[in-house]
């Protein structure tokens, strides 16, 4: 130190330098920067927000690409309640960590979009204003049926019911969800498939098995059939 | 410092009636970086004695822990030290793999050791930031700090999703790899920050009214400290090596060259507890520019079922966190859930020697010791 | 100085008992104090972590091999019993853990406190006392912590029920909750 308060002279050039600096260089600024974002993604402007009750932002409010609000219930294509993949398994709610997701089991059992009969959710609700957005439903879904949304505008003037979001409003179809996550909708479609397949090939297999093993078996039969027929 | 009783029997007799001011500082006081409440009895400007009064943000994390499965609390961990979500889960994980020995891949030991450096720059940019306005540097500062600290949220944003509660560790790994191009845009953040903190260290290092708030106040010597259990920097800065990332090697820190910051001294003032955190900053960088380099590609999960049953077993793991040592131990019982889960809070276990560090000083020094200690009340009370 | 395991403590207080499944060793009440000065003067400087765990009264089924040589299974009851566990570190010779636990039932529990060998029990201690509701005889400021003063209770305690919430308002959130505490879902 050579002179008393040069330490804060040298400050003040450094706050100075980034006066200055900060017109012409953009992260001299304290603000930040989103550049990054997808653009038009975010509400630009007071009028870009719903209007009326109900009417909601477009499709694709999705920030980025593994951003999470709250999960939403997926079906493939067709009817919702048709071809829901959800067979309320109940292993999300028996995981889910703030206890936000509440299903009831349905008494009989339904085709699904394979054709195969399975419980659905008689009832399947999710209180948002518990749900802290943690993905843990998401990932212990052994059905890929719950994924999460991107759409943020909840607000309600209905504190008890306007938070409590029923099946049939969870219910969003595969195409929706290839729009706000694309990359991740491709994956987990890729990788449905891939296990469809294995379990198709598994089940090829077995069949396979079970029709050599009866082939094994006439062959057999037919064997000893003729072995009686020397003896006799 | 030692007090000086002031002579009461001569204030009498001069006519002046004299006593001492108890004064509860906080809960709700601008200063305790949370709703922190310190119990101080003055004698004029000076503290004669000084209690903490915590847990106004209890929520029993431990017992809600116990009562739910091991992945489930993983989210909840996030909200200890909410500066620091990605190091908080990395102890429970660390903790958690213990019990269920799974192999963590390549890649995502790399991706860890990044976010928790990244983490540790973005807690220590925090805390400096905060340590001057406790000073009265209101404003200039922390700006440039959080001006730092947002690029860095950015980051984490694109990688889990989140910028606070980044819930991304998982047990075995990592829940997702991190999307394309995010390595290169850490690298331009990673190349930048030196620059920042040339430039910080010019803005606060030699400014003559830090150097006379901050040196010599709230001494702690190196006994007290490591008696008192006092972890991270706040120990490093009473002239202790003693670093977890080497201790331990936890995770793959023994590949990387960094060297340990700490003070030659027997004690530590405020100044030594800033530099050491200005200092660290650059060891993570260095740390950070070695991981970012090799880097392999590669799984980012291990095996292991989403919902386990580990066998009985008591563990403990411990993480140098950037507050300090945090740890997890965990008491298995064969079930779904912890039979016992704690975690050790470097943040509360600093508090320890805030009475006596206080003691004898300016209430207007309590304020910037308390700074230095670095505390975040999510994790004080849980 | 001596070797820093559980062995020389073993050796020089044999009426210590070592805890293989827990890796920890049961200190004998009386004299936990003077083994505690006695591992802080052989090189466990750094005391880092202090909890508490509760166990409930038990059944234990067990194989024992009677006088006839056969095996067969008792059932014996383990009584309550709570533990005040203290994972110690050595800063100067970097290594640890030694894991000591102190053992006091579950009703009117008791033990010594280790705050004047280890400052870093202060608040920890504390934190015990406030939710398992032990007793460290020699602490210099037991107080509750995280509660209030006037909680009745101790939290941490397995068999704690949660008085009535006078803050409870009917949410929609109010079903679920009353569905996970009739424990249907939880396993």
């Amino acid at each position: 130190m050579s002179i008393l308060g040069g330490g804060i002279f040298k400050g003040m050039g450094v706050t100075l330098r980034n006066f200055v600096g900060s017109y012409f260089r953009k992260e001299r600024l304290t603000t930040n920067d989103y550049s990054w974002r997808p653009e038009n993604k975010l509400p630009q402007s007071i009028g870009d927000y719903p209007k009326e009750e109900g009417e909601q932002l477009s499709d694709t409010t999705t920030v980025n690409h593994y951003s999470r609000n709250f999960p939403m219930l997926l079906h493939d294509t067709g009817e919702p309640m048709d071809t829901i993949r959800c067979v309320a398994c109940r292993i999300c709610e028996r995981e889910c960590p703030p206890q936000c997701i509440y299903i009831e089991k349905s008494t009989e059992k339904k085709e699904d979009a394979d054709g195969k009969p399975q419980f659905y959710p008689a009832k399947f609700d999710i209180d948002v204003s518990v749900c802290m957005s943690c993905q843990i439903c998401v990932e212990v879904c052994p059905f890929d049926a719950i994924v999460m949304n991107s759409q943020f505008e909840l607000s309600t003037p209905d504190r008890f019911g306007g938070l409590l979001v029923r099946r049939d409003d969870l219910l969003k179809s595969n195409d929706y969800y290839h729009k706000i996550h694309p990359q991740e909708a491709a994956s987990r479609d890729q990788k449905m498939a891939d296990e469809k397949a294995a379990k198709e090939a598994k089940k090829k297999a077995a069949a396979e098995k079970v029709k050599a093993a009866a082939e094994a078996k006439a062959a057999a039969a037919e064997a000893a059939n003729e072995s009686k027929k020397d003896t006799e | 410092m030692t007090l000086a009783a002031p002579n009461y029997e001569l204030l009498h007799q001069e006519g002046l009636e004299t006593s001492l001011l108890e004064i509860s500082m906080g809960p709700h006081h601008p200063s305790t970086h949370g709703v922190f409440r310190m119990d101080v009895k003055l004698d004029g400007e000076t503290v004669v004695d000084l209690k903490p009064v915590f847990g106004y943000l209890h929520r029993n994390h431990e017992k809600l822990a116990e009562n739910m499965t091991y992945l489930s609390s993983m989210p909840f961990t996030d909200r200890l030290d909410y500066f620091n979500s990605m190091t908080n889960n990395w102890a429970y994980a660390l903790a958690a793999e213990k019990l269920i020995e799974v192999e963590v891949p390549e890649r995502a030991e790399y991706l860890r050791v990044i976010m928790a450096e990244l983490t540790r720059l973005v807690n220590h940019v925090t805390l400096v930031g905060f340590f001057m306005n406790d000073l009265g540097a209101l404003g200039t500062p922390l700006m440039y700090a959080f001006r730092e600290r947002e690029k860095i949220l950015d980051l984490f944003e694109q990688a889990s999703g989140a910028r606070m509660m980044c819930n991304y560790f998982r047990f075995g790994g990592l829940r997702n790899d991190v999307p394309e191009g995010w390595l290169d845009r850490t690298r331009e953040v990673v190349d930048r920050f030196p620059a920042f903190l040339d430039e910080y260290e010019r803005l606060l290092c030699e400014n003559e009214i830090i150097l006379s708030r901050t040196q010599g106040v709230g001494n702690l010597s190196r006994e007290l400290a490591v008696n008192a259990g006092i972890t991270g920097p706040m120990l490093r800065a009473s002239g202790v090596n003693y670093d977890l990332r080497k201790v331990d090697a936890y995770g793959i820190y023994d590949r990387f060259k960094f060297r340990v910051p700490y003070t030659d001294g027997d004690t530590g003032d405020c100044y030594d507890r800033f530099m050491i955190r200005m200092l660290e900053m650059r060891e993570s960088v260095a740390i950070l520019k070695q991981a970012l380099a090799d880097i392999p590609e590669g799984d980012i999960i291990g095996k292991v079922s989403k919902v386990f049953k580990p066998k009985p077993a008591e563990v403990y793991g411990r993480i140098e966190g950037p507050k300090g040592e945090l740890g997890f131990y965990l008491i298995a019982d064969g079930t779904t859930k912890p039979y016992r889960y704690r975690v050790r809070p470097p943040s509360l276990i600093n508090l320890t020697v805030l009475r006596d560090m206080c003691l004898g000083g300016q209430i207007a020094d309590a304020v910037i010791i308390l700074g230095s200690i670095d505390i975040v009340l999510g994790e004080v009370d849980r | 100085m001596s070797e820093l395991s559980h062995e020389s403590l073993l050796n020089e207080f044999p009426e210590a008992l070592w805890d293989e499944a827990a890796g920890a060793v049961i200190l004998p009440a009386v004299n936990a104090r003077t083994i505690a000065e006695w591992l802080l003067a052989s090189g466990w400087d750094y005391c880092s972590n202090v909890t508490g765990v509760d166990y409930l009264e038990a059944e234990v089924k067990e194989k024992i091999t009677n006088d006839a040589g056969e095996t067969e299974t008792v059932t014996r009851t383990e009584p309550g019993r709570i533990d005040v566990v203290y994972h110690l570190y050595s800063m100067a010779n970097k290594t640890g853990p030694l894991i000591i636990k102190q053992r006091t039932g579950r009703e009117g529990a008791t033990v010594k406190s280790l705050t004047p060998v280890w400052r870093s029990c202060d608040l920890q201690e504390r934190e015990v006392y406030d939710l398992f509701g032990v007793d460290f005889k020699g602490h210099p400021d037991q107080r509750r912590i995280l509660m209030w003063d006037e909680f009745e209770g101790h939290p941490m305690r397995r068999d704690y029920t949660e008085p009535f919430d006078y803050e409870w308002e009917p949410t929609p959130h109010a079903e679920i909750l009353e569905k996970h505490q009739r424990g249907k879902v939880i396993v």
